[in-house]
């Protein structure tokens, strides 16, 4: 990964999230969410920024960005793909959705295309087991999804 | 006090609401074997991540094995330590851990000295019925401190060490599962993190995982070399400690065997740090008059307090945490340095050898040692002042490769001109040490008397944080912080940044006990608070001993300055004898 350069109006961006959890040691789990939430991703410039904010140190940062699997340092795609992988969404399938996905655009999990305009992510249930199996695709959802309208979900986006 | 009473093993105990069995099973007599737990219990110093599940136990009534570091003591308990099935399942965690590690102990820097081999002795692991998958790291060397975090086992005893009694905050858990291991953010290497090469996560890792960067060899080829004179100086910590590493007892004096062997091993002169610590406090305590003499006379720019910088962890720590205040350290440089800088000039005209041609070598209690000799204002036309150091562990390694009979060497003096020191120079070596030898001689140059008594109780103590107002004769109450442990130190230099600090000088040392607990010492595993009471009246015994007790009535540091530096605090003195200090918080990240 080669070195980014932050524009200012990010960093402000990060630092006002820090503010709006009055820059609590306590809240990077959360800081880092809605951070994510904003840019995306979480690469190290951005981590370094929390950690500075925070007055934690840049290695506890890392460390909680790499436990979590929710948190990615990689850019997600401009359609992130979501596939619950919860209980009730294997037992019906999941897993063959799974595998077409990542056959269609030829990436693995946690990875972007490289035109950057998908990329694939697994969850664990969002609580909507009767449609299962579900996938998101940015913030729309898919139930009963099956192998077979992978194709015709992509090209929806394509 | 509210107790509980319990059993364990079939013994009634009866202790204190909230200790743990762990505890109480040792205060019976009775050892759980342990892995990830770690404590200096007088220095409130505690790891108990309750992860490794070595220490389990087995509880009446209850359907799990309890992890005994873990669970507190109630009424009524009965607790069986080493129960078949808690045998058959503390075997078993210690096999898993087995089936991930590097089995080439005959060649580990731990072996030996590894708790992980230990406990596989005690628990009779003959072979490891697991085959799975190893994770395999890159080796990380940094100039103190080699990471192999193949041998890692998860306790997360340095991560404790770096973060809540240092907060230098260089390493942490990372990843999860399988693939989690402790290290710097992004993996980066342990030198373009905030490391302050302290050693402190040396000190508490129970494996080979990370362990000195080994110096020994280069000082074997040193000495081999007919075209090399040699020398070497000895820290005031190391005498108090190396004994440990040949069955002597801690707090037992070996100054003399370790001239002795020292000479044995063919250095050309054994000379003493202390002397160098004696001249420090010239330099130091030089400085402190002078800022006080300024202050006083209503100078607003003077910097005070004056911060002690000896301790080279504390200088990169300080260096990489508080870049607004590097005017405010003392510029003086370490007795290491200041040792390497008049042996090298000096002591090299003296006897007719080329800077080139003369090795110095130091033997440290300390593993930023290491990268303080390493450091370019450190070296003149690329060779350095001090070439080559050894932790007090490398050289009893050394000794005991030499077969010199340590216990049984009659002991032997240093050699003269750089051998020769009084007590202040001797009690460098504890936390407090460093002041009050400043002290002493800042007593006496400020009020012209001759100060009776010698020891500053106030000042002594192993509490993290200690202050005391010393009076210097009614003119003036000169007031002192000490700090050991850098998140102590950290407090106290908060307050300098705020414009709070009320003190007039701080001392500082990275490790907790000052140099005693150092990053280079032997380790001692069990009873580490122990041990430090003892190293540190070792060191003040030192002094006591001592017919001269003040820096300043040393005759080679006067005659020092007669014959070669002039003034203290003068041209001279300043070029070789003091330093500055860099920014160093912009570590550069980057990541492949």
């Amino acid at each position: 990964m080669a070195k980014l350069i932050l524009s200012n109006d990010k960093i402000e961006k990060i630092k006002a999230i820090c503010k709006s959890f009055n820059n609590e040691k306590g809240e990077v789990i959360n800081v880092l969410h809605k951070v994510q939430g904003t840019l995306g991703y979480l690469p190290a410039e951005v981590q370094e920024v929390i950690a500075q904010e925070l007055n934690v140190s840049l290695a506890h940062v890392y460390g909680i960005v790499t436990f979590y699997s929710f948190f990615s340092m990689t850019p997600k795609g401009e359609h992130p793909i979501s596939i619950c992988t919860g209980t009730a969404c294997y037992v019906r399938g999941a897993e063959k959705v799974l595998d077409e996905f990542k056959r269609q655009l030829s990436i693995k999990v946690g990875e972007t295309t490289p035109d950057g305009k998908f990329s694939i992510n697994c969850l664990r249930c969002v609580g909507v087991c009767g449609l299962a199996p579900i996938v998101y695709v940015g913030d729309k959802a898919y139930g009963k999804m099956t192998p077979e309208i992978v194709k015709d979900v992509l090209a929806e986006y394509i | 006090m509210e107790t509980v009473k319990l059993i364990i093993d079939n013994k009634e105990v009866e202790v204190a609401k909230g200790t743990t069995v762990l505890k109480a099973a040792h205060e019976c007599g009775i050892e759980i074997p342990t892995l990830c737990y770690f404590s200096i219990d007088g220095m409130n110093i505690e790891n108990k991540p309750g992860g490794c599940r070595v220490c389990v136990v087995e509880i009446e009534g209850r359907r799990n094995l309890a992890p005994a570091c873990a669970t507190d003591c109630e009424n009524g308990m009965i607790v069986h330590t080493h129960s078949m099935r808690v045998i058959n399942a503390r075997r078993t965690v210690v096999e898993l851990i087995l089936s991930d590690h590097p089995a080439d102990c005959l060649v580990c820097g731990k072996a030996g000295k590894c708790e992980l081999q230990d406990l596989a002795q005690r628990l009779g692991i003959r072979a490891i019925p697991y085959q799975g998958e190893q994770s395999t790291y890159r080796k990380d060397m940094s100039p103190s401190i080699l990471r192999d975090v193949d041998k890692c086992v998860m306790c997360r005893r340095c991560e404790m060490m770096c973060n809540r009694v240092q907060s230098v905050g260089a390493l942490s858990a990372i990843n999860r599962g399988f693939t989690s291991v402790v290290a710097p953010a992004f993996e980066m290497d342990l030198e373009k993190s905030p490391c302050t090469y302290c050693g402190q996560c040396v000190t508490a890792c129970p494996t080979g995982a990370l362990t000195e960067v080994d110096h020994t060899s280069k000082v074997i080829r040193a000495l081999s070399d007919p075209t090399k004179t040699v020398i070497v100086q000895t820290a005031p910590a190391v005498r108090v400690a190396l004994g440990e590493e040949f069955g002597i007892p801690a707090g037992t004096s070996v100054t003399g065997q370790m001239a002795a062997a020292l000479r044995r091993l063919g250095f050309n002169a054994v000379f003493d740090t202390d002397f160098a610590a004696d001249l420090t406090i010239m330099e130091e305590g030089t400085e402190l008059l002078d800022r006080i003499g300024r202050f006083l006379k209503g100078d607003k720019t003077v910097k005070l307090p004056i911060l002690t910088s000896c301790c080279p962890g504390w200088v990169n720590f300080f260096e990489t945490n508080f870049t607004d205040l590097l005017d405010v350290p003392s510029t003086a440089k370490s007795p290491q340095q200041m040792f390497g800088a008049i042996a090298k000039t000096y002591y090299a005209d003296k006897i007719g050898v080329k800077r080139e041609d003369l090795v110095v070598v130091s033997i440290m209690p300390c593993l930023a040692k290491k990268y303080e000799c390493q450091r370019d204002e450190f070296k003149v036309n690329d060779n350095p002042d001090v070439d080559i150091v050894l932790s007090t562990r490398e050289l009893a390694g050394l000794i005991k490769q030499a077969n010199i009979d340590f216990k049984n060497l009659a002991a032997e003096d240093f050699d003269t001109p750089l051998g020769e020191s009084t007590g202040a120079g001797a009690i460098f070596g504890v936390t407090g040490g460093v002041i009050e030898a400043a002290t002493r001689t800042a007593y006496e140059v400020f009020t012209g008397k001759k100060l009776e008594k010698v020891e500053f109780e106030a000042i002594r103590g192993l509490e993290g944080i200690r202050s005391a107002a010393i009076d210097f004769d009614g003119k003036l109450m000169v007031k002192i912080g000490i700090a050991h442990g850098l998140s102590n130190a950290r407090k106290l230099l908060e307050d300098v940044r705020q414009g709070k600090s009320q003190f007039h000088a701080i001392e500082v040392m990275a490790c907790p006990g000052g140099c005693i607990g150092g990053g280079g010492q032997p380790y001692s595993q069990g009873n580490n608070f122990e041990t430090l009471k003892k190293r540190s009246a070792a060191i003040y015994a030192e002094d006591k001993g001592k017919k001269l007790r003040k820096s300043h009535e040393n005759p080679y540091i006067k005659k020092l300055y007669e014959e070669f530096l002039g003034e203290p605090g003068g041209k001279k003195a300043h070029e070789l004898l003091h330093t500055h200090y860099f920014d160093k918080s912009k570590k550069e990240i980057v990541i492949d």
